[in-house]
């Protein structure tokens, strides 16, 4: 993506807007949905740069973010580590785990669907030992204490982890962006598009894939801190949940595969269905069905997401005006 | 302590084996849908939980005992299969591997989701009159359900076998397995054939739905408990195995039971997860697999 000025002046006056957005949004609540939506994007864009710009789908992301949480939770609740040094210590834990699932499942080639379950796979394994051993508070989970401060990552206020949020998106789509336009990138697209083709070029394929796949831990673990700090309360159905590992594809298949934006794009849109769901039918579950069709209709229709559908739009736009 | 698992071994073996019986049949339908379709069926453990569902309705309206609902549910979960695949994922795949993956992914979140809202997400379990009636082993107390369930079975997979091996479906699905344009030449109908084995792929599902049940609860995630399970066993048995998918499930069966009877319950299914990881890295292709 090359940008053009009225892309940028776009993305500033984005930016912009959402340093704001506070002083518009009176109401909490509203703020909490705000937060959501970017930190659903925010982890969607950790499962992108694998899935969307290497093409390896996961089934298993949310293996990163429990990792991460459980990572600051016990260095803060066991050794006193303030959350602000523990994030690192998530990212870092975060990346680790890449780098073993990475390496483990590159190496002996599993591609496609295997590779897919072979990470729900991991991501089960890690939720039964979290609720077997000890050091992670087992099936009673870790109870964090409320202690705002920014040493603590705790905010007294919605407005504080808004912020929060927002600058974890912010550095996601900054590292969706250096993808766009750096050699990592394009050979993670060429991968992408023709693994034995990359290999035949002389890309080091297995290298490329676990450098993503670490980016996506390290992201994966980050946003385990937020949540723990910001919800006070981790266990380990809650740490590896399929859920959280359904939503971060789901995001970024809605919103487009292999683009900057999609992942927002699909939380805001998603985000949005839901809160609709909920004001017509409030019953646990009617969001996720419709979820679930507008991921079949998306894979079937819209390949490449509503990204995608803009894009084209704009495209023919173009084609007319010439 | 190693004694006592020891002198627990036998009992947790063929408790084991009971479980298996029922995995294989789970497996035995994901495997016949991948040998044949070469997809993986990701609301395979969604479906198993709807025909739990179906046979727990029928025992509880119209007191139909679970054993003998296998001879609704089962041609019920043939006529579902057929059709989702006919009208469903069959044309809107587009043939990707891991679209098709996605969309039964999301056909998976919405059969489950509408389980929750139909159904209330509360567990459900019948008792049957023999619920509790057992043979003694001297070593052991097996109850009845547990052994007609394991009877059963093996019964239908000898049944599925003898579909397989000696009739002409039999003989048109292997056809379409081995060489699809190749079987499309010949004159057989392959995306009727394709539905067809979708649909048995989701009867053994039926009847292994009612199989589970009297031994077994039902919720709406019920299916995500054997959904690894499943794909382990498949995996294990080599992608398309039938004879792989019994011997899987009983492997499985057994180091579940066994697993839980050394490590404790909750550390225990740590066996399954782990096998399919070191199954998957490396041994891609499986016990009885051939290569891809």
């Amino acid at each position: 993506m090359t940008f053009s000025l009225k892309t940028a002046l776009l993305i500033l006056l984005g930016l912009l807007t959402a340093i704001l957005a506070p002083l518009g949004i009176s109401s909490k609540f509203q703020l909490d949905v705000l937060t959501l939506i970017f930190f659903t994007a925010y982890i969607g864009q950790s499962w992108n740069i694998l899935g969307g710009y290497a093409g390896q789908f996961s089934f298993g992301g949310v293996m990163f973010f429990g990792t991460g949480a459980y990572t600051s939770s016990i260095l803060l609740t066991s050794f006193g580590v303030p959350p602000i040094i523990g994030i690192f210590a998530a990212i870092f834990m975060g990346a680790f785990l890449g780098l073993i699932v990475g390496y483990l499942s590159f190496r002996s080639g599993l591609r496609g669907s295997y590779f897919a379950l072979i990470t729900l796979a991991f991501a089960e394994l890690l939720r039964v030992l979290a609720n077997s051993v000890e050091f992670t508070g087992g099936g009673v989970g870790l109870f964090l204490t409320y202690a705002p401060g920014l040493h603590n990552l705790q905010f007294n206020s919605p407005t504080g982890f808004y912020y929060f949020s927002l600058v974890l998106l912010v550095i996601s789509l900054a590292i969706a962006m250096w993808l766009e336009r750096s050699r990592f990138g394009a050979q993670l697209v060429a991968i992408r598009e023709n693994e034995d083709a990359a290999e035949a070029l002389g890309i080091d394929t297995l290298k490329c894939k676990i450098y993503a796949i670490m980016i996506m831990g390290g992201m994966g673990g980050a946003a385990g801190t937020f949540y723990a700090q910001k919800y006070l309360y981790i266990d380990p159905p809650i740490s590896y949940s399929i859920a959280l590992s359904v939503e971060m594809l789901l995001v970024t298949i809605v919103g487009g595969m292999g683009t900057v934006f999609g992942p927002l794009v699909g939380s805001f849109f998603l985000h949005t269905v839901n809160e609709f769901a909920r004001h017509f039918i409030d019953t646990p579950g009617v969001s996720l069905i419709v979820y679930g069709f507008i991921l079949i209709l998306i894979i079937s229709f819209l390949p490449n997401g509503l990204v995608g559908l803009f894009r084209r739009t704009r495209k023919k736009k173009d084609d007319n005006d010439a | 302590m190693f004694s006592e698992v020891l002198s627990l071994l036998p009992a947790g073996i063929i408790n084991g084996l009971m479980f298996g019986a029922i995995y294989a049949l789970v497996a035995l339908g994901l495997t016949l849908i991948y040998g044949v379709l070469h997809i993986i069926n990701f609301a395979h453990g969604a479906m198993l939980m709807l025909a739990m569902y179906m046979a727990y309705f029928l025992f509880k309206i119209l007191n139909i005992d679970p054993y003998v609902a296998i001879l609704i549910v089962t041609p019920a979960g043939f006529v579902f299969g057929y059709t989702i695949y006919r009208w469903g994922i069959g044309k809107l795949s587009g043939g990707r591997d891991q679209n098709i993956l996605l969309i039964t992914l999301g056909l998976s979140i919405i059969l489950e989701n509408s389980a929750l809202v139909f159904f209330t997400g509360d567990q459900q379990t019948i008792s049957l009159p023999y619920s509790y009636e057992a043979f003694d082993l001297g070593f052991l107390y097996l109850s009845y359900p547990k052994v007609i369930s394991f009877v059963a079975s093996l019964v239908i997979c000898l049944l599925l076998w003898m579909l397989m091996t000696l009739t002409d479906l039999g003989k048109a699905i292997r056809a379409v397995a081995k060489q699809r344009e190749g079987a499309r030449l010949v004159g057989i109908d392959v995306e009727h054939v394709f539905a067809v084995t979708f649909g048995i792929g989701v009867a053994c599902l039926g009847a292994a739905g009612c199989m589970l049940l009297p031994i077994f609860y039902v919720d709406p995630y019920t299916g995500n408990i054997f959904v690894i399970v499943a794909f382990t066993i498949v995996v294990l048995g080599g992608m398309g195995s039938i004879v792989g998918a019994l011997l899987g499930g009983f492997i499985i069966g057994i180091t579940e039971s066994v697993g839980g009877l050394i490590l404790g319950e909750s550390l225990g299914q740590v066996g399954i997860s782990l096998i399919f990881i070191l199954i998957l890295i490396f041994r891609p292709t499986g016990i009885f697999g051939s290569k891809v």
